[in-house]
């Protein structure tokens, strides 16, 4: 772990930007980067733009709710990753394999089928994904095992499967031609349907979420010691993790209600912050977010230009983060002790 | 101050593994804890710190029950040196003493300039400073062994409790601790180790208390207690004594 994290941070923001400019400019109407920049500064100067009224209207009304969202999520799935792997002391934990996300999945799902508003949604996906994750950690810790990490992600495992059976019972019970097409198309991970009115309950619970890890980013390396250790050290250990889990929960839930399920981001940039940045949560989830905001940028600009119609994101996040898992549980099962 | 046990019963919510235990640590005194595997040595360690709570009896901090305690509190009374393991994060060296200095923040705190300085006095302390950089997880077993012992004294604790801490150590390292552990008591800590050679006990602490599945077998001063027929008792085996021409005893197993 370097002393200065300044050039991880700085690769960090990099991606964010890069991410950004590639989701404003590339698109079924291309947008130069000149134009970009000239809308930029307009807007910011608060003069009229030089650039054709077409290419203002793409970047703030089309393009611009959905490049804040996909940041948004991008950034929430990568610092909810980086809080779960850290308070469970295992690089291979996430949201998705803790239950949180499916939780959430069936919440939002139940949300939709009781034709809910969006707040109300947002409400069921964070209470299904609580549910869930405490349903895995109880489980798994009432199981005294050896390796208590391998049965919490198992347990993990097989809640996530249980949730998904109760997602397809809603899917079964939903009417096939208005509410089965958003409930599919949703699960699979979209950010098409992104409108102005879907960020503020996006961005308020991921910024809750967010400034309490970040206020406890010293208390939070403590906690990725053993329990008896860091309890030796003076923490609570009890409550912080229930104050941690809800944190993390809530900002995974806020991003699964407005994005559907997309999985391996909460996995895959944690770890690439890790080599980055190193272990300090105090770098580590600003980094964290950077990249996830970037990744998912680039995730979202390849799922509405790669094929003539949208590719969903969680299929394209699994093909990136599906090769990754088995690289990464061939590196670390060494480890396991 | 003292640290006390007084008539416990230890153990976990489905055994008891020890009963009717009486131990007092004072400042300024190394006490070292014998006994076969499984015989309930670092569950009492553990039920002295404060991590397991005992199934009857009381664990007494100076003038109150440790249960009394809040963990922030205690922490900065009691500090725990673990077996050494492998983190599954790797922390630098310096930021793992630092988080010896946990319980002197508040809830939000970040590490200030004079924790910083702290852990940089500690880690010169055990002349492991060079690698204040490194990764916690790059370092040799004893080496981390001192990281841990100086995360400990960087609680600025009255009592320092240590797992075997010379278990995993190579020979130069093992007296390297024991020196180490003398000179902590030297500098006014109360200091409880467990440990499997009667040979370290002898080395560092003042007073030995032997356990044997759960039963104290003799407690005492180390003269009085380390001797052939009580520690031939306390593992039921056959062993060996050795004296040089200055009268020191070294034990080997028979």
């Amino acid at each position: 772990m370097p002393r200065s994290a300044a050039p991880g941070l700085l690769i960090a923001f990099a991606v964010l930007v890069a991410g950004l400019l590639l989701a404003f400019t590339v698109g079924r109407y291309p947008v130069g980067l000149g134009d970009l920049l000239n809308v930029v500064a307009a807007k910011l100067t608060g003069q009229a733009a030089e650039a054709p009224a077409a290419v203002e209207n793409v970047i703030w009304q089309v393009r611009g709710p959905r490049v804040l969202a996909a940041t948004l999520v991008g950034a929430a799935l990568a610092v909810a990753g980086t809080a779960f792997q850290g308070l469970f002391r295992n690089p291979l934990v996430s949201p998705d394999l803790l239950g949180a996300s499916s939780g959430a999945a069936l919440g939002a799902v139940l949300g939709i089928y009781f034709s809910l508003g969006v707040f109300a949604i947002q409400a069921f996906a964070f209470a299904g994904g609580l549910v869930a994750v405490a349903a895995v950690y109880l489980i798994g810790s009432a199981v005294r095992a050896r390796d208590p990490i391998l049965v919490l992600v198992l347990t993990g495992v097989v809640i996530g499967s249980l949730l998904g059976a109760g997602v397809g019972l809603v899917k079964y019970l939903a009417d096939p031609y208005n509410q089965l097409p958003a409930m599919t198309f949703w699960l699979l991970g979209s950010l098409a349907a992104t409108s102005v009115a879907d960020l503020v309950p996006l961005f308020g619970p991921v910024a809750l979420g967010t400034l309490v890890l970040v206020a406890l980013r010293w208390r939070m390396n403590v906690m990725s010691l053993p329990d008896e250790e860091a309890r030796a050290l003076g923490l609570p250990t009890g409550p912080l993790r229930i104050v941690i889990v809800a944190a993390a929960t809530l900002v995974t839930s806020a991003s699964v209600a407005t994005a559907g399920i997309i999985g391996w981001v909460g996995l895959v940039v944690p770890h690439i912050a890790r080599t980055l940045v190193g272990p300090d949560f105090a770098r580590l989830i600003p980094a964290a977010a950077l990249l996830g905001g970037g990744f998912l940028l680039v995730i979202d600009t390849l799922a509405r230009t790669m094929a003539p119609i949208e590719i969903p994101l969680g299929i394209l996040t699994a093909l990136v983060g599906t090769p990754f898992f088995i690289w990464l549980l061939a590196s670390v099962s060494k480890t396991w002790s | 101050m003292i640290l006390s046990g007084h008539d416990l019963t230890i153990g976990y919510s489905d055994r008891t593994v020890g009963r009717n235990l009486d131990v007092a640590l004072t400042t300024g005194e190394v006490l070292a804890l014998l006994g076969p595997n499984g015989g309930g040595k670092t569950t009492l360690l553990k039920t002295l710190l404060g991590l397991l709570a005992p199934k009857a009896g009381e664990v007494r901090l100076g003038d109150r029950p440790l249960a009394s305690y809040a963990s922030r509190e205690r922490a900065r009374l009691i500090a725990y040196v673990p077996q050494t393991h492998v983190a599954t994060f790797a922390f630098t060296v310096e930021a793992v003493v630092l988080m010896g200095r946990t319980a002197h923040g508040n809830l939000f705190s970040r590490p200030t300039a004079a924790d910083r300085a702290i852990a940089a006095r500690t880690l010169e302390r055990f002349g492991i400073a060079h690698l204040s950089e490194r990764s916690y997880t790059m370092i040799s077993g004893g080496e981390r062994q001192l990281v841990l012992l100086a995360r400990a004294l960087a609680q600025e604790p009255q009592f320092i409790v240590l797992d075997e801490p010379t278990a995993s150590l190579d020979f130069g390292n093992q007296g390297k601790v024991m020196r180490e552990i003398r000179a902590l008591a030297a500098a006014g800590h109360g200091v409880l180790f467990t440990t499997h050679d009667p040979n370290h006990a002898m080395r560092a602490a003042d007073r030995a208390y032997l356990l044997r599945e759960g039963v104290r077998i003799a407690e005492g001063a180390i003269g009085a207690v380390l001797n052939r027929a009580q520690l031939e008792e306390l593992y039921g085996a056959l062993v060996e004594t050795i004296t040089d021409t200055a009268g020191r005893i070294a034990f080997l197993p028979g």
